[in-house]
């Protein structure tokens, strides 16, 4: 049998609020099926399995708040027979209550409900937002049509359906100020650890890019509006080749020590509607081709503004990108998001005076700077990985 | 069937609001830029573009994205192309 724990979903974490089960007792799951979904301070996780097997027993309820690393859910592993939920209150040998994720209440009646849809329920896609507010109003999502991306329910569509309960919406106007609280708590702890713990150098330098952006347009005039490039999927795949190749920019600090990762599972920090960030991680990004690298991070921006990240995506980031975009500011020093080692950050791409030949020239030029953790790397170092993705943005076709 | 420029200024709105839910929250000034009234970054503006072209079937170059920057921009641009696609 395996229990699996909630596990950290940021380096901060302590403890998560359960939202909803996505799987029910006797349903065979696979490693990477997202099993419940589990509001952190930044956002509704899809948390996702580590094991394949079949479920034996769900040790928690919708709305507990659950410690890091409490078991959430027991598992017969292949092979195993699968020994049913027992009754709380009748077990003759009752788990361990500090092992149960709390509070528990009624265990065995809800597992005994989800069990009968026979795992195959669909569940509503929606924003983290909507999720908390129609847990809070008790409304039943799968009652919803969302008006969000790709059918995903937005806080508007609870408040719709929740218009005719009095209190609505001042209970809605607190609902979003607790989730800006959490997330700014959240950034808080976050960046001042940072900047206690992580000696930061910082290096930057002007890149041209007429290069890359010509050849963006060109290949653009090509597509469809529907694979279109952005220059963000340009500049994000010249950090990850780059990265690859500096082990030392890529990893994270631990007890004490430099862990250099082989992958580079890059985060993308990501400006929420209405104020904050997640940074997500597009995993395995230094493998990805441009189109590829493209509709990942089309489609990780779109649900963490949307709702549906997965636990996968919001632990384990090897290195992070700060992109301010078109109408963003010339460039930044940015703040390492501890355990990681660098952060890249990229300010906004413009025609700049530049010297070609002794003459004065305008050219597409972009401020990339590099903030690294002096534990782990040097300046030289810093130059020559700056220096690396500049040259790879000089080839996009190759990108 | 073709629509009319309210109709369309309605679908177009309607695209909008699925990627900046707070549209539905107030009302937008089709005469003036979009992102002068709401957060629409590079990525917003193109799952934008993508919702037009599902719901019309318009697919609009990148080279046209300078002059498509007021909501009254966009209903020209396709009532146009919807007229030239169906002249009658």
């Amino acid at each position: 049998m395996i229990e699996l724990p909630l596990p950290s979903l940021g380096p901060d974490m302590t403890s998560g609020k359960l939202l909803e089960w996505r799987i029910a007792p006797g349903q065979k799951i696979r490693k990477g099926d997202v099993i419940a979904v589990v509001d952190t301070e930044k956002a509704a996780i899809d948390v996702e399995s580590w094991h394949d097997g079949e479920v034996i027993e769900l040790l928690a309820e919708p709305g507990a708040e659950i410690a890091v690393g409490m078991p959430i859910v027991r598992l017969a592993d292949h092979g195993e027979t699968p020994v049913a939920a027992r009754p709380a209150a009748t077990s003759a040998t009752p788990p361990e209550p500090a092992r149960r994720a709390p509070p528990v209440e009624a265990p065995a009646s809800k597992a005994a409900n989800l069990g009968e849809t026979g795992g195959a329920t669909t569940f509503a896609r929606a924003s983290p937002a909507a999720r908390r507010r129609a847990q809070a109003l008790d409304i039943d999502l799968a009652q919803l049509r969302g008006s969000g991306p790709g059918g995903a329910i937005q806080l508007q569509d609870v408040e719709r359906a929740a218009a005719p309960k009095s209190g609505a919406a001042k209970a809605v106007t607190s609902d979003r100020a607790d989730r800006h609280e959490g997330m700014r708590r959240s950034i808080a702890l976050a960046m001042a650890r940072s900047k206690r713990e992580i000696p930061h150098y910082y290096l930057w330098d002007e890149i041209d890019v007429t290069t890359a952006m010509q050849w963006l347009q060109s290949s653009n005039e090509k597509r469809p509006v529907t694979s279109r490039l952005l220059p963000a999927a340009l500049l994000l795949a010249a950090v990850a080749r780059a990265a690859a190749e500096f082990p030392d920019m890529n990893g994270s600090w631990e007890h004490d020590a430099f862990q250099p990762s082989s992958a580079v599972h890059l985060g993308v920090a990501i400006a929420l509607r209405g104020g904050g960030l997640i940074a997500p991680a597009l995993r395995d990004a230094h493998k990805l081709g441009l189109d590829e690298l493209m509709r990942n991070l089309s489609d990780l921006v779109r649900r963490a503004r949307a709702g549906g990240l997965r636990s996968s995506e919001i632990s384990g980031q090897t290195l992070t990108v700060t992109n301010l975009g078109d109408e963003g500011s010339a460039g930044l020093l940015g703040v390492i998001y501890p355990p990681q080692v660098a952060l890249v950050g990229i300010g906004r791409i413009g025609p700049r005076p530049a010297v070609e030949a002794g003459a004065l020239v305008a050219r597409e030029r972009v401020t990339i700077s590099l903030a690294a953790d002096h534990r782990v790397s040097d300046g030289r170092r810093g130059a020559q990985f700056l220096a690396r993705i500049a040259s790879r943005l000089q080839q996009p076709e190759s990108l | 069937m073709t629509q009319t420029k309210p109709e369309l200024l309605k679908t177009i709105v309607d695209a909008l609001a699925t990627i900046a839910p707070e549209v539905s929250d107030f009302d937008l000034d089709p005469d003036v830029p979009l992102r002068e009234q709401i957060e629409l970054d590079s990525m917003d503006h193109l799952h934008f573009l993508v919702a037009l072209h599902q719901r019309l079937g318009v697919d609009i170059p990148e080279s046209e994205y300078a002059g498509m920057r007021r909501l009254t921009d966009l209903v020209e641009y396709i009532a146009a192309r919807s007229q030239a696609n169906n002249p009658s």
